[in-house]
C-alpha cells in the first residue's frame, strides 16, 4: 500500500513514510522485498528451478518407461532402498514421480512463472504503475507460496515417499494413500491462499491503477491475458481448497466423503462408514483444473501476442476480437470441466451438456491463433530469440488444440481416455506452447530486467534443438495412445500392445534425455548474460510500443521517472507519417 | 517520483468510485463464496446421494442430529446483533467519535467470542462426549467441516477486530480516513461471515 500504510503496519515507527528514499537494508531489498519487480524475480527464478526439478523427476521416469526393469543408469546408485531395488524404481516411486511431476510442474512451474514473475513484473510496468496495489499482499502470496513448495517438497522425505495418486489426486486412492498425499493437501492450502492474494492483487491493480489515458481497451493484450486469468484463480481456486479441506477431513478425521459404502482394497475391508462419493472429488477437482488449464495457457498467448507484434512490426489483427475472445474463453472455462470425467458413468445427457460446451470453447481459442497468424500477414518479420519461440508457439499451440477435440467428443474419448494421447495433447498444449512462450518471453524481457541481453546465438541453438527434440518426446505419445496403452503404467510391457510400442517409448525418452541437454545452453546463457551479456544503449532495444519499455532498465523502485501517460493504442506499429515504424503508447503527438 | 506513492490508497478512484482496499475486499468475498459455495454443492451431493435409511451411512433425522435450534437461533441472532454493532462503528469512526466507535468495535467482538464460546461449550463439546465425531455419518462430517470454516472465519475476524482496536488505532491519529476505510473492509467482510451463517443455520439445524 501507500507510504501510510508503513507506519500502521509496524505500529511504532513514525518515519516508515520514509522510509522508502533511504537504501533499505539486504533481507528487505532482496528478501522480503514488496517492490513488484523484486517479487517477481523471485517467483520465476522459484518456478525456474522447480520446472528443472520436475523435469529432472519425468527424466527419471522414463528410464523405468524405455528399459523395464533395468537399474537406472547413473542416478540409480543413489536412491535408497526405500525407493529402488538394486537401481531398478519401485512401482511405488515411480507413482509419487508422476504424481509430483505433474504437481511440481502445474502448480509449481508455469503458474508461478506466468502469473508470478511475468505478471508481477512486466503487468505494473505496461500500465505505467508505481507498483502493484497491495505491495504487501504480494510480498506475502509469494511467501505463501514458497511455504506450499517446501510442504510440497517435504513430502518425499516423510514415511511412504511423496503423493503418488497421481497429480488429480482421484479419490478413494488418494484417501488411503501414504503421508505424502496429506502434505500434498496442506501444501495446496498454501498455494491456494498464495494465488489469492496474488489474484486480488492484480484485478485491483489492473482496474485502479492504470495511467491516465489507458483505458481498457489500449491496454496491450498481455495485460488483458493477466487480467482474465486473475478471475480464473479467484474463482476457480476456491473449490479445490473447499476439495482439499474435505479430503484432509476424510484422511484425519475419518469422515466418508469420498468413500462410497462398502469398499474394499485388495481384500481388506476399509474403516469407514461410507456414503460419500468418489465423484465428489472429481467434480471438485475438474471445476479448478479445467479453467487452470486457461490459466497456463491465456498468459502465455499474451506474451506470445506482445512479441508478434513487435517482430512484425504490424499492429494486432484483430485486437477487439482477441479481448472478447478471451473474456468469453474466460467465461466458457468453467462450465467445460466434466469433460474429463465422460467414463465415470455420469450419464449420457451430462456428458451431451459437456461435450457441446467444449466444442463451444474451441471456438474463441481458434479465433485468437487465426488472429495471431493473420498478424505475420504481409508483416516486416524479425526473426530474433523471442520471435522463433513465439513463432513456434503457434503450430505446437495448434497441434495441442486440435489433438484435443476427439477428446471433447464422449464417442472418441472412450477409447483414448487415460492413454499416452492425452499426455501427448495436454503436453503440446503446455510445454511446446505455454514454456515455448516462456522461453520467449524471458528472451524478450530479459533486457527490462537485467539491463543486458541474453546471447543470440546460444539463443538460436537452444531453440532449434528444443524445437527438435520436444517433438521427439511429444509426438510418439499419440500413436502410444492411439495403439491404447494407458497412462500411469509402471511396466507397460506386462500387455501385448504395450510390448510392441516400446520403440515409440524409446524415442520418447531419448527425446526427453536430449532435451533435457539442450536446456544447458540456455542455462548458461541465463547467468552468464547477468555480467557477461551486451549492454542495452537504450531503455527500448526491441523498438516495441507499450510503456514498460520507458522504464529505465532494470527500473527502480518506483519504476518511472516521471507519471507516464498513454496517448494511444497498445500497438501502435507501421503507422503512416510517423517517422520510425513504431510509434510507443508513451510518446506524445509530436512524434 | 523515486518513490512508490500509490494513488486510490484512501481516496475513491475518479471512474471506478471506490479505494482500491474496498476493491480488493469485494474480489475477496467473491472467492470466498466459491469456497464455502463449493461445500455446500458437496452437501447437497452427498445428502442427494446418501443411503437408504437404516444403512449405518444414511442420512440422519432431525431428532438423530441432536442440534438445537434454540442454541442455533440464539447464535444468529448473535451474529445479526454483531454486524449491526459493526456498522455502527463504522458510522461513528465516519462521524469523527472515535471513543464511540472502539467502544462498537469492542462490542463486536465481544459478540463474536460469544458465539464462539456457544458454538463450542454448548454445542460440538457434548456433540464429542456422545460419539458424534465427524467420522459418524457424512452429516456430523459436513456440520463440523462447514461450521468449523465458518468458526475460523469469525475468529480471523475477531482476530482483525482486535487488531485496529489496539495496536492497529494509531492510524487513526495518522489518518482518520484510511482508518475508517479499514473499519469499512473489516465490517464487509464480517457481513459475509454473518450472511454465510445465515445460510448455515437453516440447511444444517432446519432442514
Amino acid at each position: 500500500m501507500s507510504g501510510h500504510d508503513h507506519g500502521s503496519g509496524r505500529g511504532g515507527h513514525h518515519d516508515h513514510e520514509h522510509d522508502l528514499h533511504h537504501e533499505l537494508g539486504f533481507w528487505r531489498k532482496y528478501v522480503f522485498s514488496i517492490d513488484h519487480k523484486v517479487i517477481g524475480i523471485q517467483y520465476a527464478v522459484s518456478a525456474l528451478v522447480f520446472l528443472f526439478f520436475g523435469f529432472c523427476l519425468m527424466m527419471i521416469m522414463r528410464w523405468q518407461l524405455a528399459y523395464p526393469g533395468q537399474p537406472v543408469p547413473i542416478i540409480g546408485r543413489f536412491l535408497s532402498d526405500a525407493v529402488a531395488i538394486d537401481g531398478v524404481l519401485r512401482p511405488e516411486f515411480y507413482n509419487a514421480l508422476g504424481a509430483m511431476h505433474g504437481t511440481i510442474m502445474v502448480f509449481l512451474g508455469v503458474v508461478p512463472l506466468l502469473v508470478g514473475g511475468f505478471g508481477n513484473y512486466v503487468m505494473p510496468l505496461q500500465i505505467g504503475a508505481p507498483d502493484m496495489a497491495f505491495p504487501k499482499l504480494n510480498m506475502l502470496s509469494y511467501w505463501s507460496f514458497f511455504v506450499g513448495c517446501v510442504v510440497m517438497v517435504a513430502g518425499f522425505f516423510v514415511p511412504g515417499g511423496a503423493a503418488n495418486s497421481g497429480w488429480t489426486s482421484y479419490a478413494p486412492l488418494s484417501v488411503i494413500a501414504t503421508t505424502g498425499q496429506t502434505m500434498w493437501l496442506l501444501g495446496m492450502v498454501f498455494l491456494i491462499t498464495s494465488s489469492l492474494l496474488g489474484s486480488v492483487n492484480f484485478i485491483v491493480t489492473i482496474i485502479q491503477l492504470r495511467v491516465k489515458g489507458l483505458t481498457m481497451f489500449r491496454l496491450p493484450f498481455f495485460v488483458w491475458a493477466q487480467f482474465v486469468t486473475s478471475f480464473l484463480l479467484l474463482l476457480a481456486f476456491p473449490p479445490l481448497e473447499a476439495a482439499a479441506v474435505l479430503q484432509l477431513m476424510d484422511r484425519l478425521a475419518g469422515t466418508s466423503f469420498f468413500m462410497p459404502s462398502g469398499l474394499v482394497v485388495s481384500g481388506v475391508p476399509q474403516d469407514f462408514v461410507g456414503g460419500g462419493n468418489p465423484l465428489l472429488w472429481q467434480h471438485l477437482f475438474w471445476f479448478l483444473a479445467h479453467p487452470e488449464v486457461y490459466v497456463l495457457i491465456l498468459p502465455a498467448m499474451g506474451i506470445v501476442a506482445e512479441i508478434i507484434t513487435n517482430n512484425t512490426r504490424r499492429p494486432l489483427w484483430g485486437y477487439t476480437t482477441m479481448v472478447y475472445s478471451l473474456v468469453f474463453l474466460g467465461f466458457m472455462s468453467f462450465i467445460v470441466w466434466a469433460h474429463h470425467m465422460f467414463i465415470t458413468g455420469m450419464g449420457t445427457q451430462i456428458s451431451a451438456f459437456f461435450a457441446t460446451t467444449t466444442m463451444i470453447i474451441s471456438i474463441p481459442s481458434v479465433i485468437i491463433l487465426t488472429c495471431l497468424i493473420i498478424t505475420l500477414y504481409n508483416g516486416y518479420i524479425r526473426f530474433n530469440v523471442p520471435m522463433l519461440f513465439a513463432l513456434a508457439f503457434l503450430p505446437m499451440f495448434a497441434i495441442g488444440g486440435l489433438t484435443g477435440l476427439p477428446l471433447g467428443l464422449p464417442a472418441s474419448d472412450i477409447h483414448l481416455h487415460d492413454t499416452y494421447y492425452v499426455i501427448g495433447h495436454f503436453h503440446y498444449v503446455v510445454a511446446p506452447g505455454t514454456i515455448f512462450a516462456i522461453f520467449a518471453g524471458i528472451y524478450y524481457w530479459y533486457p527490462k530486467v537485467t539491463g543486458r541481453m541474453m546471447n543470440p546465438a546460444l539463443g538460436k541453438i537452444h531453440f532449434v534443438l528444443s524445437f527438435i527434440f520436444i517433438n521427439t518426446v511429444f509426438m510418439p505419445m499419440f500413436f502410444q495412445g492411439l495403439a491404447g496403452e494407458s497412462r500411469r503404467l509402471y511396466d507397460p510391457t506386462v500387455y501385448e500392445h504395450g510390448v510392441q510400442m516400446i520403440g515409440m517409448r524409446k524415442m520418447s525418452s531419448w527425446g526427453a534425455w536430449m532435451l533435457g541437454l539442450s536446456q544447458l545452453p540456455f542455462i548458461l546463457n541465463f547467468f552468464m548474460s547477468i555480467w557477461a551479456g551486451k549492454r542495452v544503449t537504450n531503455d527500448n532495444p526491441w523498438e516495441a510500443t507499450t510503456i514498460e519499455w520507458l522504464a529505465p532498465s532494470p527500473p527502480p523502485h518506483g519504476n518511472f521517472a516521471k507519471v507516464p501517460t498513454a496517448h494511444r493504442g497498445p500497438y501502435e506499429y507501421s503507422v503512416p507519417g510517423v517517422k520510425t515504424d513504431y510509434f510507443p503508447q508513451f510518446a506524445g503527438a509530436e512524434a | 517520483m523515486s518513490t512508490a506513492v500509490l494513488p486510490y490508497t484512501v481516496e475513491p478512484h475518479p471512474v471506478t468510485g471506490v479505494y482500491s482496499g474496498k476493491l480488493g475486499i469485494w474480489l475477496f468475498l467473491a472467492s470466498e463464496v466459491m469456497l464455502f459455495g463449493g461445500l455446500f454443492s458437496a452437501y447437497v451431493f452427498l445428502r442427494v446421494g446418501a443411503e437408504a435409511a437404516g444403512s449405518p451411512a444414511a442420512w440422519p433425522t432431525h431428532e438423530e442430529t441432536h442440534l438445537s435450534w434454540v442454541i442455533g437461533g440464539i447464535n444468529t441472532l448473535v451474529l445479526i446483533v454483531s454486524s449491526v454493532t459493526m456498522v455502527m462503528a463504522w458510522a461513528s469512526l465516519k462521524m469523527n467519535d472515535f471513543a464511540k466507535g472502539k467502544m462498537y468495535l469492542w462490542l463486536t467482538a465481544a459478540l463474536a467470542t460469544t458465539f464462539l464460546v456457544v458454538k463450542l461449550a454448548f454445542e460440538y463439546w457434548p456433540k464429542f462426549q456422545h460419539g458424534l465425531v465427524p467420522a459418524k455419518n457424512n452429516f456430523f462430517g459436513i456440520y463440523f467441516t462447514l461450521t468449523g470454516l465458518h468458526g475460523l472465519h469469525v475468529f480471523g475476524g475477531i482476530v482483525v477486530i482486535l487488531y485496529f482496536i489496539l495496536p492497529g488505532s494509531k492510524l487513526w491519529h495518522r489518518d482518520k480516513e484510511y482508518y475508517a476505510n479499514r473499519i469499512e473492509c473489516t465490517g464487509l467482510y464480517w457481513h459475509f461471515v454473518d450472511l454465510v451463517w445465515i445460510f448455515l443455520f437453516p440447511v444444517l439445524y432446519l432442514l
